[in-house]
């Protein structure tokens, strides 16, 4: 589904990605770990098209990502989250869902300026989809409020819904576990396996939480410094030398 | 917290008047009889036609400048230059092909529509422009776009150069007037609450995260500035056949500081803070008058004042629910029926 091959990425003379290789099957669920600054959100702002990679090929069922418009990608059928939240904070939740849906509207500038009753049916289809997304969320309450308002949960929630708004069949999910604690990472990892199925998406995931990688994940790839030190299924990983020496430090024979 | 929404409002007002929303067609209707009653029978002298039509022009240009500065974010001074625009080509048509008296009845409204659409195409390249330019840049690229029009302006001397266009009717009557600020609001308002208008307010929030959201941010952007720039070139046609007389210099800064002070006067984003910030400053800028040149000490002063209580403007951000479509008032409203039947995993979650 997604083929990236021999992706380089540098800024300046800093080698934030390089040599990366992917093939990710339909229906997989992946996850990237690293210390911190191994390369990992780059790696999501290249796939996304935020910045365009300095060398390799990524192509996403055929079609060729690199240079291709962010916008465009997303139409594709990639969405993602943002590992500090990045929602639209003044606008109401449920518009914030509703903005989402931008590319699935079919109308033109003139009907909606003229507000014509196929633009109107348009609307409502929209309104509909958002709201059942809201519900499905347990946000529809919150429809109204400013999305800054929410507490900080809630905003993960909804930044969730925001990107599935897009019709994603491959989501990036960025450090989605960042700032939760234990019982909440529960949560979170029968809520990540829930919206998998029930959406039927293909899912990378960035995160520290070791719990919640090995507990979902069927095949990790640990980044550090840009380069691939690691692949394989958790319980691999977890006795991986190189692995113990990026986290814990190189063991010092005397 | 001060932010406040549709929601917050709207629920304040609760079964209040604002809940009747037949009341703004209704007034809709009154205000364009009187517009046609009010210069027929007199009842107001010409001067209060003019601070009328002059209120109609002011609410043109805010709430379509709102439009990018308030809801898209960005800090455009060049709406002068737009209007000049406008006020030129429709007042070079009127003046070329209709003499003195001569002008048919399609010829006004056609020159004023030609006015916008010419400012409408030069909106097009500021909008490129702002692609690669935000912020303090753009505000750079938009303040040499109004002095590049100025100077144009002055060296044509088919449209009199520095001296200005003379002998124009005064064809801009009080309907046409209404006309076209209703049309203005009408339009900005759709398009505000539509998927463009809600992709212009993401560019305002977050562009980067609204790319990434799919919304196309360029072509939101292209509609903003056209669509801004055209109301701004038909307002600057309605202004030119009032005065009966223009020249490039009223076209200056000083004209888009105007224009944004009205704009942050009444609030960013908001239509019903624009028409009442556009009419307020108008009437107390005439009724100044008397204090001669002291009274351009009292806008500023107001300004500073207002930045100090209320840094976004009267309105800032809210909206007045007759101005919101019923069914986005409907979808936010506390009893909205949810839709039915719906599993989800997240039963045991705090909402």
């Amino acid at each position: 589904m997604l083929e990236i091959e021999k992706l380089t990425h540098r800024f300046g003379g800093l080698c934030a990605i390089s040599d990366f290789n992917l093939s990710l099957q339909k229906g997989e669920l992946m996850g990237i770990i690293g210390p911190n600054g191994a390369g990992k959100t780059t790696l999501f702002n290249l796939i996304t098209g935020i910045y365009r990679a300095s060398e390799g090929r990524m192509s996403f069922e055929g079609q060729e990502l690199v240079g291709a418009p962010a916008h465009g990608i997303v139409n594709l059928g990639i969405a993602r989250t943002f590992q500090n939240i990045r929602l639209f904070k003044e606008m109401s939740v449920l518009d914030n869902v509703r903005a989402a849906h931008y590319a699935h509207v079919k109308d033109n500038p003139l009907t909606a300026l003229l507000r014509t009753p196929g633009f109107c049916s348009e609307e409502r289809r929209i309104l509909k989809r958002s709201q059942e997304l809201l519900a499905l969320f347990k946000l529809e309450a919150h429809a109204g409020k400013p999305a800054g308002s929410l507490p900080y949960g809630s905003q993960r929630r909804l930044e969730i819904a925001r990107a599935l708004a897009t019709g994603p069949k491959l989501l990036l999910l960025d450090e989605p576990a960042a700032g939760m604690n234990a019982s909440e990472i529960g949560q979170l990892m029968e809520f990540i396996a829930w919206i998998r199925k029930e959406f039927n998406l293909t899912i990378i995931l960035i995160e520290h939480s070791m719990r919640l990688v090995m507990a979902i994940c069927e095949r990790l790839k640990v980044l550090d410094f840009g380069t691939t030190i690691a692949e394989g299924a958790p319980a691999e990983i977890r006795v991986d030398r190189r692995v113990l020496e990026a986290y814990l430090g190189e063991e010092v024979t005397p | 917290m001060n932010t406040p929404t549709i929601t917050s409002r709207w629920t304040a007002c609760g079964e209040s008047i604002l809940a009747c929303r037949w009341i703004l067609p209704f007034l809709l209707v009154v205000g364009g009889i009187l517009s046609f009653v009010i210069p027929s029978q007199g009842l107001l002298n010409n001067y209060g036609q003019l601070i009328l039509a002059t209120v109609g022009i002011n609410i043109i240009l805010t709430v379509s400048l709102n439009l990018v500065n308030g809801y898209m974010g960005e800090f455009s001074v060049g709406h002068a230059g737009f209007m000049a625009v406008g006020a030129y080509i429709s007042a070079f048509l009127t003046v070329k092909f209709f003499p003195y008296g001569a002008a048919p009845f399609y010829g006004f409204p056609a020159a004023v529509l030609a006015g916008g659409i010419g400012a409408a195409v030069l909106g097009l390249i500021i909008a490129a422009l702002s692609f690669k330019t935000r912020g303090d840049y753009l505000a750079i690229v938009t303040l040499a776009f109004t002095m590049i029009v100025k100077s144009v302006l002055e060296n044509i001397d088919a449209v009199g150069g520095a001296l200005g266009l003379r002998g124009i009717e005064k064809l801009t009557t009080l309907p046409w007037v209404y006309f076209w600020t209703v049309s203005s609001v009408w339009i900005i308002r759709n398009l505000v609450y539509s998927r463009y208008g809600r992709g212009i307010l993401t560019i305002r929030e977050d562009e980067i995260a609204a790319n990434l959201m799919g919304v196309n941010t360029r072509q939101a952007k292209v509609l903003a500035f056209v669509v801004s720039s055209f109301f701004a070139g038909v307002a600057g046609g309605l202004f030119a056949h009032q005065l009966q007389f223009i020249n490039p210099s009223m076209f200056n800064l000083i004209k888009s500081t105007d224009i944004l002070v009205m704009v942050y006067l009444g609030g960013v984003g908001s239509l019903a803070g624009s028409v009442l910030s556009a009419s307020l400053y108008t009437v107390l800028l005439e009724a100044l008058r008397p204090l001669g040149i002291y009274r351009m000490m009292f806008m500023p002063l107001m300004l500073i004042l207002l930045m100090l209580f209320r840094p976004r403007g009267i309105m800032g951000l809210r909206e007045l629910a007759w101005f919101v479509p019923k069914r986005d008032l409907d979808a936010v409203s506390p009893d909205a029926v949810p839709p039915p039947e719906i599993k989800r995993p997240l039963g045991n979650q705090p909402g």
